[in-house]
């Protein structure tokens, strides 16, 4: 077994959107691109703390290659990298901002992220803001909602998996990795 | 890459879920995977893994690559969120209901159980402070009736074990839904391709894979499985801080993964009940004919409870499949394809007239199992159930004239042949 490269079964497990909306927000070609083309990512929201969701999404994709940029007011320096208190105050470019806060503040953080050119933004599983969502469209971003970036991630190079998870990908291609 | 999703059915998954062509060798079989352990990339990667930073392969009490394949295609055909592949049925189980509970915990179960199930439940739950209920099962109010504040969850059989009644799994997973707590659903004689329990709002699946699942009545393995549906967050046992792991929150870093997480990390790690890569290769070659074997397991089932119920020598059959059945309704429901292949009779002259029909059988064979792709026949109150007292076997339905077939794949007028034969031996 090796990783996915190929169609996905489409029976939509774990979302609370509607269907049109898994359509337009989790579509698994345009998260399979993102992964793939995304090299830095804002993670709004990280926690310092090493046992929180947040700390476990962001040692995994730095692992995995991806450049961590901590956006929390309250940190200094999170897993090697300088912390930020908001997407605005990042010096440099990012590719992807990923969203760890209440639906609430996603019209904000999307604001940001718009003004910082990011390609796009991603609300983490179980955070849903239409409105945000769409205001991040019509700047030209492409948007992720209510998807864990680590699960996506592990489903489609291969290694969610090992633990026995449904990932839904169904090819009789050989494997290869794409990001 | 092509851009569309697409749906594809159970029997493409039978064959492709869980298993991608690797990408050195291109090995169109599942390989097996006969290792204990695995290489770490480096220290940090190591420790990663085993802080569940990342999902990796450690060791094979825990995880396995053959066993992932076998464990990723019973999920997608149960339309589940995940699966965890165990050393029994009976492991499979306990595994579930140890993840969940915790002393002086109840549940509430349904009296059609398998006998090893009921004795787990009974004496060995019983040891650790859980109490188990039973009711009875055919009418699914039996269970809201034995709640407590202490229940944590509810437990049943698609097709109850011994005689065949089929669970109301849409009602009792109402009633478990208004109390927040899982519906449990042992899956076995069933097998999803007859029916798959989370569709009708069952929390967790098990299985004793050993079964239909795997055909051959080569191999003894289990699996618990779950929907991804279900709020962990006031069951401590799932969401509290784990001292094991640093205080890890199982359920809140892992979501609809955590209860899956929790099993295997912890639960598996701990029981040490995993199943042998062998075995999961094995699983693996049942599940690839899986619709084509059930399919001829419930046309030949429907067949011989017809010849059964016409046959002077049989008292009763109690095969949901036949329209005077108490469970055809639900059977219909539930199981359209039809209610499975097994199923019990009661052979006129009670317990000597059974034990002469069971020895002039010539094709049946006398053994503990069910779901092999051979017929088999058991007399469970001398048996399977021989553990239970008397007013027990009376609440599981088993009465001493009770024989249980499991029909399988044989041409037909053979097995009908033999059971003509053996019951006419009964007089003699």
């Amino acid at each position: 077994m090796g990783s996915g490269s190929s169609l996905a079964c489409d029976i939509s497990l774990n979302s609370i959107l509607p269907k049109h909306l898994q359509d337009r927000y989790q579509n698994p070609s345009l998260i399979r691109r993102i992964l793939a083309e995304s090299k830095t990512i804002a993670m709004v929201g990280l926690s310092s703390d090493g046992q929180r969701p947040s700390y476990f999404v962001a040692s995994y994709l730095k692992y995995e290659g991806y450049r961590i940029i901590p956006v929390n007011p309250k940190a200094k320096e999170i897993l090697g990298e300088k912390a930020y208190p908001d997407v605005r105050s990042i010096p440099h470019p990012i590719d992807l901002v990923e969203v760890f806060r209440r639906p609430e503040e996603c019209d904000e953080i999307v604001q940001q992220a718009i003004e910082k050119k990011a390609k796009t933004v991603w609300f983490q599983l179980r955070i849903v803001n239409e409105h945000a969502a769409q205001a991040a469209e019509a700047a030209g971003l492409d948007v992720v909602m209510d998807k864990c970036v680590k699960m996506e991630h592990g489903r489609y190079n291969g290694s969610l998996h090992w633990v026995g998870m449904n990932t839904e990908i169904i090819t009789a291609r050989k494997a290869r990795r794409l990001f | 890459m092509n851009e569309s999703k697409r749906a594809f059915g159970f029997e493409t998954r039978m064959l492709h879920a869980g298993h991608i062509p690797d990408a050195v060798t291109g090995a169109r079989a599942v390989p097996i995977y006969q290792t204990t352990s695995y290489v770490f990339d480096d220290t940090d990667f190591a420790a990663q893994l085993f802080e569940l930073k990342q999902y990796g392969n450690i060791y094979t009490r825990i995880m396995n690559p053959t066993t992932a394949v076998f464990e990723e295609r019973l999920a997608s055909l149960e339309n589940a969120t995940g699966c965890l592949a165990t050393a029994s049925g009976q492991a499979a189980q306990f595994i579930a209901l140890a993840t969940l509970l915790q002393p002086e915990d109840e549940i509430v179960a349904s009296a059609h159980l398998y006998g090893g199930t009921y004795t787990q439940f009974s004496h060995t739950l019983r040891k650790l402070c859980v109490k188990a209920h039973f009711v009875d099962p055919t009418d699914p109010k039996n269970f809201e009736r034995a709640l407590t504040p202490k229940t944590r969850a509810l437990y049943g059989e698609t097709i109850g074990n011994p005689r065949g009644s089929i669970l109301d799994i849409e009602a009792a997973a109402e009633i478990a839904k208004a109390r927040r707590i899982p519906l449990i659903v042992d899956n076995t004689f069933a097998t999803p391709w007859l029916c798959r329990p989370i569709d009708f709002g069952a929390t967790i699946v098990v299985h004793s894979a050993t079964k239909f699942i795997g055909g051959h009545g080569t191999s003894i393995a289990g699996a618990l499985l779950e929907s991804g549906n279900f709020d962990y967050s006031h069951y401590p046992t799932v969401s509290d801080p784990s001292p094991s792991y640093h205080n890890l929150k199982f359920y809140e870093t892992f979501g609809h993964y955590g209860f899956l997480m929790k099993a295997r990390a912890e639960t598996l790690r701990d029981v040490g009940a995993c199943i042998s890569p062998f075995n999961s290769f094995l699983l693996i070659q049942g599940l690839e004919t899986l619709s084509l074997r059930m399919e001829r397991h419930v046309q030949n089932a429907l067949a011989v409870a017809q010849f059964l119920k016409s046959h002077p020598k049989v008292e009763w059959v109690s095969y949901a499949g036949l329209p005077d059945s108490p469970y055809h309704a639900l059977a219909k429901k539930y199981t359209p394809k039809g209610p499975g292949a097994v199923f019990a009779f009661g052979v006129r002259g009670g317990r000597e007239a059974g034990k002469k029909f069971i020895e002039a059988l010539q094709i049946f064979s006398h053994l503990a199992n069910v779901g092999d792709a051979k017929s088999l026949v058991i007399h469970p109150a001398s048996t399977t159930h021989q553990q239970l007292s008397d007013e027990e076997l009376q609440k599981c339905g088993v009465g001493p004239e009770l024989i249980r077939l499991s029909i399988g794949l044989e041409t037909l007028e053979d097995l009908l042949w033999d059971l003509d034969q053996a019951l006419l031996a009964t007089s003699r």
